[in-house]
């Protein structure tokens, strides 16, 4: 029972963690048709800015490198889509490769930093004893963990469903050339989002410190999970993110503690069964 | 003039054996095999518009079953050969039928996810796979007889083998099946009008790049006499892509240059600094950013117009 209860968690905190990473993948690709390739490599940016800077200095907590790396990677973000994928604005596959080619040189710069050892985040300190629920153990950070990504959840909501950024966004994913037309600066709210889901992804890598660590190939391993999360959730859909998400965490760390050998091949089984049903995704729009 | 820098071009594959050393006549024949690689992703690429991040899952399954044939199972070279590449290309036509559901960015995205659960599993499997460790300890097979050992001999295998690529992947595109497929590519919906059959033509194209994904996965394992999980990796899908856009895809000979460039860029660097996939994605920046149409490309517009000037 203690079993279940236990990988149930890591389940809910390791979709937690995909929710973050894939929803500004998702939200970048609904608004802008490009598939960021490089936002593995934020996420892993975002781990290795705050296992750095909480062993170089004692001050700083957890939260603050949330907030710090965030900006970072979101800065980063927003730099790269101004000076490279605007250039590209007719050619999506050019798009795709640069970003391609930007995840090769982000994470070949954090092997250079970095080196190729791991190097552990540690858990905030006020979270590091287990708390107590009927009885049962559980890891207290991974249970704040869920709780942010569902927060994260609200509040990405919030933003495009009912603020005027929101709007304009949802707008430009409709409609691009109609939402130029009615004065809508849809070049900014392309740099506004870029530098969103990098900030997200950046952010995600932070908070997913203390349970995968940094070290050299977070990159491809967290990338291939958030595409088969926008694939098997439908691609540009928050909500399709979100199940996805879950639904992944579920079947991935299952599979990993029942099926250590199989589990990459039990990944691929919900996308195979999806994409056979459903080529849009759980909850893609046709023709999105 | 085609003709004469094809047999130009033909003539100076013969020569390395007779003129250079052992490094060279190796370097020759790994170009050789990224040349087939590239030219079979270039059939997806170029003549049909489907951009494959996935490519490498071909050369490594390929390279994978034949290594583990031969050297746990105890079968022959040959059986492994037509085992490895049967195989591969079933492997190829189920993932035909997955990545063919999406097309664009989405067939890119599901090649690649497909792509990269197989490079986890080539990783974590390490009862079967080895896993970081790769599979060592391999042999070349012995075709009638004659050992390909020697640097040499090799070379011409590999050289028989690419100039039948070659010839094979020219025939399909030049064949009528070739301009359907250049059609759809342009015009999939007024083809479908026209009572072709979009998907069954993509999906045709998919095994037979497939197909000859596992011919060079195979001579690939048979070069190196050792596989590694890094040879399924993004990186590896990645260098094929690069070697099919900066010789410019959809020509004929073009992206088989660019695999030489890159594959000859990567011994080079090598030797000199070890950041490799820094480099690479520098290269890629700059070949999407100033050069889109490719070398090749690039080169024969750059000769038609001094041509033109010409009174």
């Amino acid at each position: 029972m203690q079993f279940w209860i236990i990988q149930g968690l890591n389940s809910l905190s390791l979709g937690g963690l995909l929710f973050l990473l894939s929803s500004g993948f998702s939200l970048i690709f609904g608004l802008m048709r490009v598939a960021n390739l490089t936002h593995g490599a934020f996420f892993m940016l975002g781990t290795y800015i705050a296992a750095t800077a909480l062993r170089a200095y004692d001050g700083l907590n957890l939260w603050m490198m949330v907030v710090v790396a965030g900006f970072a990677v979101a800065a980063l973000g927003g730099l790269f889509e101004r000076l490279v994928l605007t250039r590209l604005k007719t050619n999506p596959l050019g798009q795709v490769l640069v970003t391609l080619g930007m995840s090769f040189i982000i994470s070949d710069a954090c092997l250079v930093l970095w080196g190729g050892d791991s190097i552990p985040v540690p858990t905030p300190q006020s979270l590091q004893a287990p708390t107590r629920i009927f009885g049962f153990v559980f890891p207290t950070y991974r249970l704040v963990l869920v709780g942010l990504a569902i927060i994260a959840a609200i509040a990405l909501y919030f933003l495009l469903e009912r603020t005027r950024l929101g709007a304009m966004i949802r707008a430009g994913v409709d409609d691009r050339q109609m939402a130029r037309a009615v004065g809508i600066p849809v070049s900014n709210l392309f740099t506004i989002v870029f530098c969103l889901g990098a900030g997200i992804a950046g952010a995600a890598g932070v908070l997913g410190g203390p349970i995968l660590s940094a070290y050299p190939g977070l990159d491809a391993d967290m990338l291939p999970l958030a595409l088969i999360v926008v694939i098997l959730g439908g691609i540009g859909s928050l909500l399709g993110a979100f199940v996805g998400s879950f639904l992944i965490g579920f079947i991935y760390t299952f599979g990993i503690a029942l099926f250590p050998e199989l589990a990459y091949i039990i990944l691929f089984l919900p996308m195979i069964f999806v994409i056979a049903f459903r080529p849009q995704g759980l909850f893609g729009r046709v023709g999105a | 003039m085609n003709w004469i820098a094809a047999a130009l071009i033909g003539g100076s594959l013969l020569l390395p054996p007779f003129l250079a050393g052992d490094f060279y006549i190796n370097l020759a024949s790994q170009i050789l095999i990224a040349a087939i690689f590239a030219l079979s992703l270039n059939l997806l690429v170029g003549f049909g518009g489907m951009t494959s991040l996935g490519h490498a899952s071909y050369l490594g399954v390929a390279a994978y079953i034949s290594a583990l044939l031969t050297s746990r199972y105890g079968f022959g070279h040959g059986a492994a050969a037509i085992i490895s590449v049967s195989g591969t290309t079933a492997m190829a036509a189920f993932f035909g039928v997955i990545a063919l559901r999406a097309s664009g960015l989405g067939f890119l995205m599901i090649t690649l996810a497909l792509s990269q659960v197989l490079w986890g599993l080539a990783y974590r499997m390490s009862n079967v796979t080895n896993g970081d460790n790769g599979i060592t300890g391999l042999t070349r097979p012995a075709p009638f007889g004659i050992s390909l050992d020697s640097p040499v001999a090799f070379y011409w295998f590999a050289l028989i083998v690419a100039t039948i690529a070659f010839l094979m992947m020219t025939v399909f595109v030049s064949s009528a099946f070739g301009s359907s497929l250049k059609g759809v590519r342009d015009q999939p919906r007024r083809m479908a009008a026209l009572g072709f059959n979009p998907w069954l033509i993509r999906w045709i194209t998919f095994v037979y790049a497939g197909f000859w994904g596992s011919v060079s996965g195979l001579l690939y394992v048979y070069y190196h006499k050792y596989i590694h999980p890094t040879s399924l990796s993004i990186t590896s899908s990645a260098e094929a892509l690069l070697g099919v856009i900066a010789g410019g895809s959809g020509t004929l000979g073009g992206p088989a240059v660019g695999a030489a460039l890159v594959l000859l860029l990567k011994n080079y660097a090598s030797a000199y600094l070890e950041r490799w996939n820094m480099l690479l994605g520098l290269i890629f920046l700059f070949i999407v950013l100033v050069m889109p149409a490719g070398i090749v490309p690039g080169f024969s517009w750059l000769t038609a117009a001094l041509r033109r000037d010409k009174p």
